[in-house]
């Protein structure tokens, strides 16, 4: 439920938020993983949903999704996935999907799924503003929220439109390009962020590039949060599952 | 115009692109209607690119099927070889007003990536085309000519190193560039105002083809026919003769191996609609939305997707759309080789054989119009190679 949401950035420190690429490397280790960042002080979960296409995203995801696909994940098994750990964490967790794996089964019918697994939200890549109305009505009947994203090039007055609907979180992309590591964090992120929470009803995350405990921080202390993705994934890639949950576990000390 | 045509079309990117987008909508809806951009673009399509292209009798074509009067619509001479260029002149100086400096493009077959290049050495712009590495094999020749006219073509290895992937990381690219470039889209897909805009540029085709059939012949054709990949030489070959009742519109979609074999590119005839690449239309798709791997002989209509106001026309039924296989589309290029001493791209082919079918159920004293959207100079190597696999030898 979207209110669940608001949880990851209220525990008297910056929100952690981690994207996963679900069922990378496979299904089951997945599964795993995720329990154990959440446990490493993940606030909040983004179930990557891997798509054939990634439009948005960098080498490292492109990859681990390539990775998951060929491992059998579909958007059945990672929503499944998504009930079992709800039975076991309170976590709040959404799911991060292009727009086409979400109308393959019918829009409403996944978004029921979606409610009734305990997933708490939906960020759609590919879906700006512009095409937001025909995905509300069936969100708003499951009480799943929209997460919005903002980017660098947003002009005010849109993000001021894109703000005043917004519900679970504000995704702040801090940098022009895609997902990925990268060394340092944006010139302009002060300016942008401090404007945005000034306007947002709900809490603004920051992400995009963010891979080490002191990007985080840096880029955290103007937001309720910071997103971490391609870092977490590159280490899965690489079968440092070991590593990619002591990331997770100094990311989440670096915001307490 | 609409952003949507019926329930296609749309503008589902990233937010990073909006901004971009909108503002390249503000810019075109501005100049489309302008008599001062209008004149400069018809300049460069007269001058530059040696339009109008001829409308052409195939006689011993129209012998050989036996019926209706075969006319081909000459794209394959326009300079660079095929109809893309058409829309790079007019996304080019589109990009010149908005004080853009670099244009990045996908490509294909490489046609477009051809029309692209060449346009940035003419306004001096810089250029970079993103390509599949497959698609480079099989298209050696384009990639050569890129490279002559000072671009730089970038091999994408992703997916299936195709159109769709080089289609992808120009996007990617464009996210992380999207201050100085513009991304010139060869197709009437993508984000809306890209359909609208391609769509507009291409329309000189068939605005010359319906004045100049009238002109030979005293009336309209019967039958107006182009091959579908994307489909910008199909939109801009049909866009005038809509109005026009009489005159059936024949989309042809790329078979492969044969539509039941599920090895083709035919999104219309074999697909269902999603969202990819910025618009919904018809897609081929798995049942999860993951978008499966194309198979053509001809690299230009190795796509998954298909423009949406195609989607828009198969739907309301105003256009037919109907798939050749390889071997079809090999032996329309082996006949019009022989028969009229034009060597077509392969993807033109496509638009031949069906021709060849239709012109033979129809009588003598009926006409056809087939666009012959390109030139086959740069598939030389592939249908050697093809011809080989198929028939064990290369002549026929």
């Amino acid at each position: 439920m979207k209110d669940n949401i608001a949880n990851a950035f209220n525990q008297g420190h910056k929100g952690l938020v981690i994207y996963v690429t679900a069922g990378h490397p496979n299904m089951e280790e997945s599964e795993r993983l995720i329990g154990e960042f959440i446990e490493a002080g993940a606030d909040l979960i983004e179930l990557g949903v891997p798509f054939s296409d990634p439009m948005a995203d960098g080498a490292v995801i492109q990859e681990s999704s390539q990775i998951a696909l060929s491992n059998g994940a579909t958007l059945p098994k990672i929503i499944d996935m998504a009930a079992r750990l709800r039975k076991k964490y309170a976590t709040p967790m959404i799911l991060f999907s292009y727009y086409n794996i979400l109308l393959a089964k019918g829009f409403e019918q996944t978004v029921a799924s979606c409610a009734e697994a305990g997933i708490d939200g939906l960020l759609i890549v590919d879906l700006p503003q512009e095409e937001i109305a025909e995905v509300k009505p069936a969100l708003d009947k499951y009480n799943l929220a929209l997460v919005r994203l903002i980017a660098p090039t947003t002009p005010p007055e849109r993000a001021r439109e894109i703000v005043a609907g917004a519900d679970g979180f504000i995704y702040y992309i801090t940098v022009r390009g895609v997902t990925g590591v990268r060394s340092a964090v944006a010139q302009d992120l002060e300016e942008h962020l401090s404007t945005l929470r000034k306007l947002s009803p709900v809490p603004v995350a920051a992400g995009f590039g963010i891979s080490t405990p002191e990007q985080a921080r840096a880029s955290a202390q103007y937001a309720d949060g910071a997103v971490v993705g391609s870092a977490v994934v590159r280490l899965v890639s690489q079968g440092k599952q070991r590593e990619a949950v002591e990331l997770v576990r100094s990311l989440a000390a670096g915001l307490a | 115009m609409p952003r949507h045509y019926g329930i296609y079309g749309g503008q589902y990117v990233a937010e990073t692109l909006m901004p971009a987008l909108n503002e390249l909508d503000r810019t075109y809806q501005a100049l489309k209607n302008d008599p001062g951009f209008r004149a400069e673009m018809n300049g460069y399509l007269r001058d530059y690119i040696g339009r109008e292209s001829p409308l052409f009798f195939a006689e011993r074509l129209t012998e050989y099927a036996g019926g209706a009067r075969i006319y081909l619509k000459r794209e394959d001479l326009n300079h660079t070889g095929a109809h893309k260029v058409n829309n790079t002149i007019g996304q080019a100086l589109i990009a010149r007003r908005m004080g853009k400096k670099c244009l990045i493009a996908e490509t294909g077959a490489g046609m477009h990536g051809v029309a692209t290049a060449t346009v940035a050495a003419l306004f001096g712009m810089e250029c970079e085309v993103f390509m599949g590495a497959e698609d480079i094999r099989r298209q050696a020749p384009n990639v050569q000519r890129m490279e002559v006219l000072g671009t730089k073509v970038t091999a994408v290895h992703s997916g299936s190193s195709t159109l769709k992937d080089a289609m992808n990381e120009a996007l990617r690219q464009w996210i992380a560039r999207v201050d100085d470039t513009l991304y010139v889209i060869g197709t009437v897909a993508g984000p809306h105002p890209y359909p609208e805009m391609v769509a507009d540029f291409q329309s000189v085709i068939s605005r010359e083809a319906r004045a100049q059939i009238l002109e030979k012949t005293g009336r309209l054709p019967d039958e107006v026919i182009a091959c579908v990949g994307g489909g910008s030489n199909a939109i801009g070959m049909f866009k005038h003769f809509i109005p026009d009742a009489s005159v059936r519109l024949t989309g042809v979609e790329a078979g492969g191996s044969g539509l039941e074999t599920g090895k083709h590119a035919a999104s219309i005839c074999g697909g269902r609609t999603g969202v990819l690449h910025g618009c919904k239309t018809y897609l081929l798709q798995d049942e999860f939305g993951q978008i499966i791997e194309t198979h053509s002989v001809s690299a230009g209509l190795d796509y998954p997707g298909v423009g949406p106001e195609h989607s828009y026309l198969h739907d309301s039924g105003r256009v037919s759309y109907k798939t050749i296989n390889d071997v079809e589309a090999l032996e329309a290029f082996d006949l019009l080789c022989r028969r009229e001493g034009i060597i077509p791209a392969l993807e033109s082919a496509h638009a031949l054989a069906q021709g060849l079918k239709s012109a033979a159920a129809m009588s003598k004293d009926q006409s056809i119009i087939i666009c012959l959207s390109g030139r086959g100079d740069k598939d030389m190597q592939n249908v050697c190679e093809v011809k080989q696999k198929l028939f064990g030898k290369v002549t026929s």
